[in-house]
């Protein structure tokens, strides 16, 4: 009986084609522009559906400022044509797209178009690709496209990324999508504070633990006493106590400043995707947060993962994924009866969640689940081995056995040089993890003596998922190329980088060294590398490589994932492959944006 | 604004020698910062006369470099009693600890004292805050403070802080009633509430003692050697 133009628009004309669909979502946004009294049920689902879609290879981008509301008070994010998250891009594989990027703001902006192969010039990175935009200035970015598949934009200046500059890009293929589906939604999750970012820099700065109010309290003591007896507490609480250490840091800024969007908007209104029973439902699912790790599931609904980061992989059916800051996902639903769904991001240290509904009727609605149990961090997430308060023991023997196929005859000698033979390709490396060139000293507080492959991992939290909870989640070792690997050579060489901080100090570097005091890592035009991350921290980092595809090696030399960005689980490592086919200079950094500006580097191509 | 910023430019420019950075691609990860910690802000409850009690810290610099400020003063019915300041270049030497060089002047009690400071400031295993520094004297006094704190949460916001001080004195100071040895200890225990993070007000309880030649000195003046008193105060940073 109530049914909107919104919900005739989106579902009742039968010749709908897929494309016509998602720009039918701006046609409804235009509508409601024409002057039109919206009524409050109709100007409601408009404002939940999502940021408008442009089309095109010609655009107009403006970079501005704009108040919003997402926590009951108005603050000022920075928009791209008035839209927080900025518009979604629509490109066809094979043209060439001209952007034209205003700056209206007080400050230089940028750019940076993520995941997408271009010159080096067009990579939107201040400093590195180009001088930034000025205020009031205008760039031209124009590039070929090359590639297909779901990514995304930000700006790679200031802290412009956390209050509101970041949109998706889809680009369709040219040839026929072997994904097939019959409707497709963007689902762009991000984080929103009403502090200035800035601000929340400082405070952990000051006081690195300002926002995790889980820490250990008297009344936690006392229960682990009557749980466990006080040899054992005292055993589990030793190592962090000594580290000075707290296993309930799983993020550095949490859900006591941050409101995590969907689409842009909040978890209480929750985003709206419509679909009709028997419909294939692709969703493509950017975290385009700056600090925070997601993890996604549809409780009702197996999703089956057709993409990572924009590239086809081979089909894998789950339960749940985890999706770090800056990966994105496309997976297809099938819901086959007329019920809703909802789609529910948690964040990795539970202290939030986001959260839309997928939907055959704009008036249904689904349970909101509760979050899960919230991790804590075990001797495994501290790079350690044995993991006898660790929650993951199982996997962690797994891990161990693994390593001790390594070759310890290489323990005294030839640390990190080419003597050593390297592992083959699409195996990730065989060496042993080395210190060769790492700076210690007060910036750095702990090193993971003995990390494990973060590949079969799902990563803290999800580790007990499929026994206790029955759910399949997603690892990076389930990940394969769809198609053949393009390169197939073998490594030349490997570059061992090390992720390390000092949480107490919230410093971060790579191999004990800031961005600022770092030489650039070179590379040869032309030549395969592999760079293997050690991370030697407690935290989760999604390391992204500009400009050239981080060929994650899961186990399959012949279908190689291509990724943009990878998750180093704490304490861990991972291995992928690198051809240096771009040249110039690249930036090479944790898309924490926190992390970011000290655990960074430029990657220089010649 | 403008007037501030340029002067705490202006005031760590020694600190940013060698360390000058454009702003680059991943923007600047080590920027100018402040921080003031008022430690306790009390009123002492005390026989007679009650206290109020300022302890607090603060400094200006970067990540491994910091200009360090120190002060504690006690006012007793309008007059101050004790007002002590250092300011101390610190520098970062360990994951958690920094080592602290500078100066200390004691403007109060009469006669004033200056020093020169050689400290230690960090964390330690367990998670104890310690700050210790030995003083040298203008005159060849020597003195050694060590200074640890605990933070016991009951809830994330409710928080119980004991904490201790021992002052140790090479040479006994007739003019200012000080023995030399272990002088005094002062020990507490404050609950405090974190209506925010930077904002708590507490409630506690503190308690003095003199020991040796500290003590002989203030017998013979009348003075208690051993006081415990109950605190009200408030916890704040910025």
């Amino acid at each position: 009986m109530k049914k909107s133009i919104q919900e005739v628009n989106l579902l009742d004309s039968p010749s709908l084609s897929r494309r016509q669909f998602v720009t039918g979502v701006a046609a409804g946004g235009a509508l409601l522009g024409l002057g039109l009294k919206p009524s409050l049920s109709l100007a409601e689902p408009q404002s939940r559906l999502g940021p408008k879609i442009l089309d095109g290879n010609v655009f107009d981008l403006s970079v501005g400022y704009k108040s919003v509301n997402f926590t009951g008070k108005n603050r000022m994010a920075t928009a791209v044509n008035g839209s927080v998250p900025a518009p979604v891009l629509r490109w066809k594989e094979g043209e060439t797209v001209t952007l034209r990027v205003k700056n209206n703001l007080a400050e230089d902006s940028s750019i940076h178009w993520h995941g997408l192969i271009l010159p080096s010039n067009m990579d939107g990175v201040p400093g590195l690709s180009f001088g930034g935009i000025k205020p009031g200035d205008t760039f031209e970015y124009q590039f070929a496209v090359n590639q297909s598949g779901t990514y995304w934009y930000h700006s790679h200046s200031g802290f412009q990324e956390l209050t509101g500059m970041y949109g998706a890009i889809i680009i369709d293929p040219k040839e026929e999508d072997p994904v097939s589906y019959d409707r497709e939604h963007v689902v762009m999750l991000s984080d929103w504070s009403d502090e200035d970012p800035q601000d929340i820099y400082s405070k952990l700065k000051k006081l690195s633990h300002y926002y995790n109010f889980r820490e250990r309290t008297v009344g936690d003591l006392w229960q682990d006493i009557k749980d466990k007896g006080v040899a054992q507490t005292w055993n589990e609480r030793e190592m962090w106590n000594e580290m000075r250490m707290s296993d309930t840091d799983i993020s550095d800024v949490t859900g006591y400043t941050y409101t995590y969007l969907m689409n842009g908007v909040t978890p209480d209104e929750g985003w709206i995707g419509m679909f009709k029973k028997g419909e294939k439902v692709r969703l493509r699912f950017i975290n385009g947060s700056s600090m925070t790790i997601f993890d996604v599931r549809i409780p009702g609904l197996k999703m089956t993962v057709v993409a990572a980061d924009g590239q086809n992989v081979e089909p894998v059916t789950i339960d749940e994924f985890r999706i770090g800051v800056a990966e994105t996902y496309d997976v297809v639903v099938e819901p086959s009866d007329d019920s809703a769904y909802t789609v529910f991001a948690q964040s990795i240290d539970r202290t939030g969640f986001t959260r839309g509904t997928l939907t055959p009727d704009i008036a249904m609605t689904a349970a909101i689940p509760a979050m899960d149990i919230a991790p804590t961090l075990g001797h495994r997430d501290m790079g350690m081995s044995m993991g006898s308060s660790s929650s993951d023991e199982h996997s962690g023997h797994q891990m161990n056995a693994k390593t001790e196929v390594t070759d310890k005859s290489s323990d005294h000698a030839n640390h990190g040089t080419d003597a050593e033979p390297l592992g083959k390709a699409g195996f990730g490396s065989t060496r042993e993890i080395t210190s060769v060139g790492i700076v210690e000293g007060p910036h750095i507080d702990m090193r993971a003596m003995n990390p494990q492959s973060g590949l079969h991992d799902p990563g803290i939290g999800l580790r007990q998922h499929r026994e206790n909870l029955g759910r399949k989640v997603l690892t990076y070792a389930d990940i394969k190329n769809l198609y053949i690997t393009e390169d197939l050579r073998e490594p030349t060489r490997e570059i061992e980088l090390h992720l390390t901080g000092n949480m107490s100090r919230y410093m971060w570097s790579i191999n004990g060294i800031n961005y600022a005091d770092s030489d650039p890592i070179q590379l040869k035009y032309g030549e395969r590398v592999r760079i293997t991350l050690v991370n030697d921290t407690m935290m989760t980092h999604p390391m992204h490589l500009h400009g050239m595809w981080s060929e994650l090696e899961t186990g399959d030399p012949q279908h190689i994932p291509r990724k943009h960005t990878v998750i180093v689980q704490p304490g861990s490592k991972i291995s992928y492959l690198v051809t240096a086919d771009a040249y110039g200079r690249w930036a090479y950094h944790c898309h924490l944006i926190f992390h970011m500006a000290g655990m960074f580097r430029e990657v220089s191509v010649s | 604004m403008l007037k501030r910023k340029l002067f705490l430019q202006v005031l760590t420019i020694p600190l940013l020698l060698g360390s000058v950075t454009s702003a680059s691609a991943g923007g600047n990860d080590d920027p100018l910062l402040t921080k003031v910690l008022i430690d306790q802000f009390e009123i002492r409850d005390a026989d007679g006369s009650d206290p109020l009690v300022l302890d607090g810290q603060g400094w200006i610099g970067k990540d491994l470099n910091k200009l360090w400020i120190k002060t504690e003063i006690e006012r007793v019915d309008g007059d101050t009693e004790e007002a002590e300041l250092q300011a101390l270049y610190s520098r970062a030497i360990a994951p958690y600890w920094d080592l602290q060089l500078g100066l200390r002047h004691d403007f109060q009690p009469s006669p004033s004292r200056s020093w020169g400071v050689i400290g230690i400031q960090g964390i330690a295993p367990y998670f104890f805050e310690v700050d210790t520094a030995l003083f040298i004297g203008e005159s060849g006094q020597t003195a050694l403070r060590v200074e640890a704190e605990y933070e016991l949460l009951f809830t994330q916001k409710l928080i119980l802080t004991p904490e201790v001080e021992l002052n140790f004195y090479g040479q006994d100071d007739k003019d200012l009633n000080i023995g030399s040895g272990l002088s005094d200890l002062e020990a507490g225990l404050r609950l405090r509430y974190e209506i925010r993070r930077e904002f708590a007000p507490y409630i506690g309880v503190n308690w003095n003692k003199s020991f040796g030649n500290t003590a002989d000195f203030a017998s013979a003046e009348g003075e208690d050697t051993d006081d415990v008193q109950w605190v009200v105060g408030l916890r704040a940073w910025f």
